[in-house]
């Protein structure tokens, strides 16, 4: 067969080359595969940013939206349930708010953007439940301590009313508060961070 | 059985054949005009989307077409609804269908059926038929039941048929719509908004179309490439055989 | 670095044939040096099936096999997913390019006699492959559940039921219902995405295990194994298959793919050959369209099925014909009693049936998009013709054409005046 000399270095610059091309090639193919499992746009629009009317909850009161699926509680917490939340570091795992589930704006004392106004996700950080409120204190079957906060049904972790978890309870981190901000005074936007935020 | 025999009549049928064969004008639509689309979209939402829905077609996705969120939530969303959700309609499908005859088709992929052309003519080709429940016929579509909703922007055509004879003296009958009473458009301004809606409703059925004709050139150029440092792979290994 | 990697296939190769299946299939199987244009399309018919199986393998994850969901989930996968249009319109694209490959392949096989003794079964689990590939395009027609799927599937289904007898109730377990409906769907969708690839699978790989057992054929039609080095005892006019064939090949991918590309980029309907306008009407069981055509690489068929004319008031016979179309293609190998394979060799009369079957198979496939009346009738008076339809007629004599190609196979391959064979490949 071989009657003339083969340059090696020529073919392997053109294996090389063909390899280098294919293989650019292959993965230019795959990108769009790989894409196709992302989240399609209605699932993008089932999970876009709810907005809610705040103006009409009673201080004191609570209502539940849905935001991906997931329960998020806003709390219109009064006067008597803001004094609590200062006086009950001591029983809590992470009252400093180290671990990081919320975002920067609102790490501060009462846990939110207005200091009334209490948002989380209503999802136990243990196995994911969904607690139940028990917003007064004392309230039945809580004991005579209690001051006012969540229950999970499910291995009875205990949440105080800025979704901080209280010690002793089976879930180990706080309750997650999801990205918000503020359109106007009664208006709430649950799912995103505010512009520039 | 009868069935059976209903479908091999079907199969086997000799003669069946489309519609008689209408006279398509050529809609002129042009996909990269996007005023045009915007004002397409416009007549889209406001005349053709109080009864007939576009149940594949998300509101966001007029952004495709130069809108923002913000513009198609002040002048495209009426009832509350969300940018990301469809194009549904508040008509229940059994009302319509008591009015109509049948449910008025969803109107996601119909420039796919339809072809632009044909909705061009449809949507021009209206006339008045005192013989029709609705009042109204249509020269693209004949007995149509949907009745003329741009009847107030077109005014009312009527159908005038002429008998005239040829060079040899056959009889030769042709069909020309005329506008009886005006619209509150001139003709020119009325097929203008038309060929807009159409070229919107073809946007609409395909609202991909245009990133892939851009993609296509990109990965021919690519195969092409490919295919010349293959060629030279090949010619390089068989220089031992020849 | 080298060292290692010699390590770790002899690791393997102590347990898996790893580097005895590399030489027996690629560096070390001899095939013919004179392979030409024709052979091309083997590998690209691998090509296409794996396309189709990964584009369907996606396609799966967002389509809904269910009469009330099925149309817009394919329009969800247009619109909704990222990137869905270009897994569909590949898809898409991709069955009708597998006909075209197939069908050239075919072709190739008769034109240089690759049925012939000794790749008889070669070409039998071919044929089985190409039964195979209509099942899963039929099956597959019906998941867009648009109007062109519902009634194609409703005339199909209903040719089972001119079977004497039994027909109606096969037809009725066919569709599981007593018309094409959402149990129809569900059990096309099982046997399109995973019962049918299955076999056509494993019917793949024994084409290729008894290819590579005998040998593949050439353009002479010459057995390459007659002449081996005497020293090597490797076939003097052939060459390992890799890497003369697989940097061959490779240009043969680059040129599809260029026809691929340009036909899913720019034309993916192929003006309504491929996608059809009527197939962007959901399912409507009440309406029928004016006009329903098979899908282009069904039409040669149909047009045999609507050109036979009934019998005793039965459709059967047409079907027979029809299924006979395609089966009789198994029966090549034992119809060709030519001494030479090759067309190079063969005399006048071969040439002219093949010719003669070519252009029947062609203009029967174009009739069989198009409704009978397409050439209007003959005039009232034409003797015996008069009033009937030109393309029926038309239709019907190259029906004849058709399979007289293949009944009078044994009478003019022995009577045809064939050339020498030279000893040696050509070219």
């Amino acid at each position: 067969m071989a009657n003339q000399e083969v340059d090696h270095s020529k073919r392997r610059f053109l294996i090389a080359a063909t390899a280098v091309a294919g293989g650019a090639a292959t993965v230019a193919v795959a990108a769009p595969f790989v894409m196709s499992m992302l989240p399609s746009e209605r699932a993008k629009a089932a999970g876009a940013p709810v907005e809610v009317d705040i103006g009409k909850i009673e201080p004191g009161s609570m209502i539940t939206v849905e935001w991906r699926g997931k329960p998020v509680w806003i709390v219109n917490r009064n006067q008597e349930m803001l004094d609590q939340l200062g006086k009950i570091d001591d029983k809590l795992s992470d009252p400093k708010l180290e671990v990081p589930q919320q975002p920067v704006y609102t790490k501060n004392a009462t846990r939110s953007i207005k200091p009334n106004l209490m948002v989380v996700v209503g999802i136990c950080t243990h196995l994911g439940c969904s607690p139940s409120s028990k917003l007064k204190q004392g309230e039945d079957g809580m004991g005579s301590d209690w001051p006012g906060g969540f229950f999970c049904p499910c291995h009875g972790s205990k949440f105080d009313l800025a979704g901080r978890v209280f010690k002793g309870s089976p879930a180990p981190i706080n309750l997650e508060v999801p990205p918000h901000h503020y359109l106007s005074d009664a208006r709430l936007l649950i799912g995103e961070d505010a512009k520039g935020a | 059985m009868k069935k059976l025999l209903f479908m091999f009549g079907l199969l086997l049928s000799l003669t069946v054949q489309a519609n008689e064969d209408v006279h398509l004008d050529k809609a002129p639509i042009n996909p990269s005009n996007l005023p045009s689309l915007q004002r397409g979209a416009k007549v889209f939402v406001n005349y053709c989307l109080n009864c007939h829905s576009a149940t594949s077609m998300r509101y966001n996705r007029l952004k495709d077409i130069g809108l923002t969120d913000e513009q198609i939530k002040a002048n495209l969303l009426f009832a509350g609804e969300k940018v990301g959700e469809t194009m549904q309609v508040g008509m229940k499908p059994r009302d319509a269908k008591a009015w109509f005859g049948a449910p008025p088709p969803d109107l996601s992929v119909i420039a796919r059926s339809r072809t632009p052309d044909w909705l061009y003519t449809y949507l021009r080709g209206f006339y008045r038929d005192e013989t029709r429940p609705t009042g109204w016929n249509n020269v693209a579509f004949a007995n149509v039941g949907m009745p003329h909703a741009l009847w107030e922007l077109q005014g009312e055509q009527h159908l005038q048929v002429q008998e005239t004879k040829d060079i040899e003296g056959n009889a030769v009958v042709s069909h020309h719509l005329v506008l009886a009473k005006p619209g509150k458009m001139a003709p020119a301004e009325y097929d203008a908004m038309v060929a807009d809606l159409v070229n919107y409703l073809t946007f609409m059925a395909e609202p991909a179309k245009s990133k892939r004709l851009q993609l296509g050139i990109i990965v021919l150029l690519a195969l092409a490439f490919f295919f010349m440092i293959a060629f030279a792979l090949k010619k390089e290994f068989w220089k031992d055989v020849h | 670095m080298n060292k290692y990697l010699t390590c770790a296939l002899n690791w393997v190769d102590e347990r898996f044939p790893l580097t005895a299946n590399w030489k027996a299939h690629l560096s070390e199987y001899y095939a013919p040096k004179n392979f030409n244009f024709w052979y091309y399309f083997g590998s690209l018919a691998m090509l296409v099936l794996v396309l189709q199986i990964v584009t369907g393998i996606f396609l799966t994850m967002h389509y809904k096999p269910d009469a009330a969901l099925a149309f817009a989930s394919v329009e969800y996968i247009m619109r909704d997913v990222s990137w869905g249009w270009l897994i569909r319109y590949m898809h898409s694209t991709g069955a009708s390019m597998f006909f075209v490959v197939v069908y050239l392949h075919m072709f190739r096989g008769l034109l240089y006699g690759s049925y012939r003794n000794p790749r008889e079964l070669i070409w039998l689990f071919g044929v089985a492959i190409f039964l195979c590939l209509m099942g899963e395009a039929f099956f597959g027609y019906l998941l867009p559940w648009g109007q062109m799927s519902y009634w194609g599937a409703q005339v199909i289904v209903n040719l089972f039921a001119t079977i004497p007898f039994v027909g109606p109730d096969v037809a009725e377990w066919l569709r599981g219902d007593y018309l094409v409906s959402d149990a129809t769907l569900n059990r096309f969708f099982a046997f399109h995405v995973i019962a049918l690839p299955l076999v056509l699978l494993g019917l793949v790989a024994a084409h290729i295990i008894a290819l590579h057992e005998v040998g593949s054929n050439n353009p002479d039609g010459i057995e390459i194994k007659k002449n081996k080095d005497p020293v090597t005892g490797i076939p003097l006019d052939g060459i390992p298959f890799h890497p003369y064939y697989t940097v061959k090949d490779i240009v043969g991918v680059a040129v599809f793919l260029i026809v691929f590309s340009a036909i899913v980029f720019f034309a993916p309907e192929m003006g309504g050959y491929f996608l059809e306008a009527n197939n962007f009407v959901p399912a409507d069981p009440l309406k029928t369209p004016a006009h329903i055509a098979p899908v282009w690489y069904f039409t040669p068929y149909y047009s045999i099925l609507r050109a036979v004319p009934p019998l005793f008031n039965s459709q059967f016979p047409g079907v027979v014909a029809m299924g006979l179309s395609v089966m009789i293609f198994a029966a090549l190998p034992w119809l060709d009693k030519s001494p030479v394979k090759s067309i190079r060799y063969r005399g006048a009369q071969y040439k002219g049936w093949l010719a003669a079957f070519v252009v029947s198979f062609l203009i029967l496939g174009y009739l069989g998009t198009e409704p009978s009346n397409v050439w209007g009738q003959f005039g009232a008076n034409v003797p015996l013709l008069g009033g009937a339809d030109r393309a029926t007629v038309v239709a019907r004599m190259l029906t004849v054409v058709y399979f007289l190609f293949f009944a009078l196979m044994p009478w003019y391959t022995k009577r045809d005046k064939t050339k020498p064979v030279p000893e040696r490949v050509t070219g």
